[in-house]
């Protein structure tokens, strides 16, 4: 089993006017950067540098990054930027990125060469990992999003040529159009880092997953539509005429471990009390229905069961209603305790000590089966103390009893068993720390 | 008329189809004598509206669903504005029309513009509705991306109750359905640079087509530096402005409208 963690790296200042449970409308790219102080942002980014060698220390196989733009709750726009960092400053760790959002990339060699550089000055710890982006992203990088999966899937296949052929050759796509393919760095990794593809919504994601055979990861999505996505990612995978197993599953969810009960349960909280995020129930903002449905973005009829999450999300009122300004309930719901507590009945947020934690995540593991998990910890409004504590439980109990439940389970990761083939992993350097 | 086209017929007018590119085209047409080409806006046709049966007492009108709206199929590789632009001669051509007179309303005016740079022998006279397709040097052009789509719909009249008149306070699920889908095909043509050319002024000034820019009063989609524009490009233009009117002139003024265009072409 190949156990990562993850935190959006939430961009904290109490003075910004944007932090924490403001009872406030926060539109979705409503936020002014008139707000933004880079001393703050320094002191974060390297703060989160530092949570991240210290979860290597903790035991951890891999530390995942993610992109976001325009967005105070993802200080990731240049992820990669954080991952050159990590291939220097870690060891052993994997540095995952899930990932970067190729439609929005004009050009996707700049990307190649980027990885290939992360990939070799961490001497091939780089596991990287593609993804669409949301309306939110498409209209920052102002990329078309009726092209959007066609981008996806063009840039895919450039990047991965790029990668395992030599140059100098031509391409002449629909969308990048390069008349001298040569890039003067390749990645460390024979034949090219692995490729991961997360996601939440898009069956056609899914099934494109499948057909490469590369390890799907849910984000954070609620426990049935996660099994049915995975289930449907095996019918594919069927289809293809390979069996797919835990090695192709990955899942992202949140757990929070502290010292005592009470402390883990007032922590915990915090996941929605930073700056609005969509993915944080009980703290989104306010969704834009023109950023959910940018014409073209996804295509309607193929939306797996996670869906049906956000539309409840919606119902629950936080949706502009028709004169664009918050409704009623979304003002009288300051606290959202309720919800979080709800939260925690439904497992979309784990938190207590080491004890009651760890049958937790047994329950998780059980029902998904992954052979990849991320911790999604040390996020909202969460201090740097609290990530440090609970990072240094993960270690000491929480990731060698997780190990243990994988065992059992026989919950093979990708780093045992080669998804491109289903068979064992033979490198036992390319095996998790 | 000529044509491989097919017929449905309604008392006012007839749903016909053509193929243009391999891909269907269907329109709808009405009235009689020398026709006149319509071009609708960018959210789509609304069936057969009270400006086209008002254009219809004295001419042929021809309204087409643009390639890739409403029920003509979507030209995949359509990706620009001027790639509907050609469709739509084709599509004369196919018919075997002259000289034809073009309205085009709103983002229709735009392809208008556009068809008649590449050939002004086919486009006997136009009449440009509220048409984006050039870069105000004031103001922007109302980003539909933006905001909702139905908002987007509402900002193109004056008031609400004007909007309320055309749609109902509540629009119905299949009009909401055809601007959502509308904005889909919007969105690969000109998604960026957003409703223009930069190119089109540069050429307009050798199309010497007579040209009436119509604006309404209160257009809150297209500011009045783009028919400014427009009209300092082209050699044989000039500008009317109608009152308690906004983007939307063939739905709020549909009879001034019809006025307008029967002066204009005669």
């Amino acid at each position: 089993m190949f156990i990562g963690h993850f935190t959006e790296r939430p961009y904290q200042d109490p003075e910004s006017g944007v932090f924490g449970t403001t009872a406030r409308p926060i539109p979705d790219l409503g936020i002014t950067n008139e707000v933004y102080n880079p001393e703050v942002g320094a002191e974060l980014y390297n703060r989160y540098l530092d949570e991240r060698v210290y979860a290597e220390e903790m035991g951890f196989d891999g530390v995942m990054l993610n992109e976001h733009h325009s967005t105070p709750f993802c200080m990731g726009s240049v992820m990669n930027v954080e991952a050159a960092i990590l291939a220097r400053i870690t060891k052993k760790v994997k540095i995952v990125l899930l990932g970067n959002i190729l439609p929005i990339w004009d050009d996707p060699l700049f990307l190649a060469e980027e990885l290939a550089e992360i990939d070799m000055i961490s001497r091939g710890r780089l596991v990287t990992g593609w993804v669409r982006g949301t309306g939110r992203e498409s209209v920052s990088h102002n990329s078309q999003p009726p092209f959007n999966w066609e981008r996806f899937q063009e840039a895919h296949d450039f990047i991965v040529k790029a990668w395992t052929t030599p140059g100098p050759y031509r391409w002449e796509g629909e969308h990048y159009n390069f008349r001298y393919v040569n890039p003067w760095a390749k990645p460390y990794q024979e034949p090219h880092p692995p490729i991961w593809i997360p996601g939440v919504m898009s069956k056609n994601t899914v099934e494109w997953s499948a057909r490469h055979r590369y390890p799907y990861v849910m984000l954070a999505t609620d426990l049935e539509p996660t099994k049915q996505s995975f289930e449907y990612y095996s019918e594919v995978a069927a289809e293809e005429g390979y069996e797919a197993g835990t090695q192709h599953r990955g899942y992202l969810f949140k757990v929070h471990v502290d010292e005592t009960e009470e402390l883990a349960y007032e922590t915990a909280q915090k996941y929605v009390q930073g700056p609005p995020n969509p993915f944080l129930e009980g703290n989104q903002g306010v969704v834009r229905t023109f950023l959910q449905n940018l014409p073209g973005l996804t295509s309607r009829t193929h939306l797996l069961p996670t869906s049906i999450n956000r539309a409840a999300a919606v119902a629950r009122g936080r949706l502009e209603s028709e004169d664009g300004e918050p409704r009623k309930e979304i003002l009288s719901a300051a606290g959202f305790q309720g919800t979080y507590d709800e939260q925690l009945e439904r497992y979309t947020i784990i938190t207590g000590t080491p004890k009651t934690v760890i049958p937790k995540i047994r329950h998780v593991l059980e029902y998904l089966r992954p052979g990849a998990i991320f911790f999604w910890d040390g996020d909202g409004a969460m201090s740097h103390e609290d990530q440090m504590r609970s990072l240094k439980l993960f270690g000491e109990e929480v990731l060698p009893a997780t190990r243990e439940i994988g065992e059992e389970l026989e919950l093979r990761g990708p780093y045992e068993v080669d998804p491109a083939t289903n068979e064992p992993v033979a490198d036992e350097a390319a095996a998790p720390a | 008329m000529t044509g491989e086209s097919m017929t449905t017929s309604t008392e006012t007018h007839t749903t016909e189809q053509i193929e243009v590119a391999g891909r269907r085209v269907q329109y709808l047409q009405g009235g009689s004598g020398d026709p006149v080409l319509v071009l609708h806006h960018s959210i789509g046709n609304h069936g057969w509206l009270p400006a086209y049966e008002a254009l219809a007492a004295t001419r042929q009108v021809l309204v087409p669903d643009l390639p890739g709206y409403g029920q003509s199929e979507r030209p995949e590789w359509a990706r620009e504005t001027r790639d509907i632009a050609i469709l739509v001669l084709q599509m004369l051509d196919k018919l075997g029309l002259g000289p034809t007179p073009v309205v085009g309303l709103g983002f229709g005016g735009w392809i208008a513009a556009e068809m008649a740079t590449m050939n002004q022998q086919r486009i006997s006279g136009l009449v440009l509705v509220g048409a984006p397709g050039i870069q105000p040097d004031e103001g922007e052009i109302l980003d539909q991306m933006l905001i909702d789509y139905d908002e987007y719909v509402r900002a193109g009249f004056s008031n609400e109750e004007s909007f309320h008149a055309e749609f109902g306070e509540d629009p119905a699920p299949e009009v909401r359905e055809l601007w959502d889908f509308s904005r889909e095909m919007t969105a690969r043509l000109t998604w960026k640079p957003y409703m223009f050319n930069r190119r089109l002024p540069h050429l307009l000034q050798e199309v010497q087509t007579p040209t009436l820019l119509v604006r309404g009063a209160d257009d809150g989609v297209v500011p009045l530096a783009v028919a400014q524009a427009y009209a300092a490009a082209l050699p044989n233009a000039s500008i009317e402005v109608v009152a308690d009117c906004g983007h939307m002139v063939d739905m709020e003024q549909p009879e001034r409208l019809a006025e307008l265009v029967a002066a204009h072409l005669g």
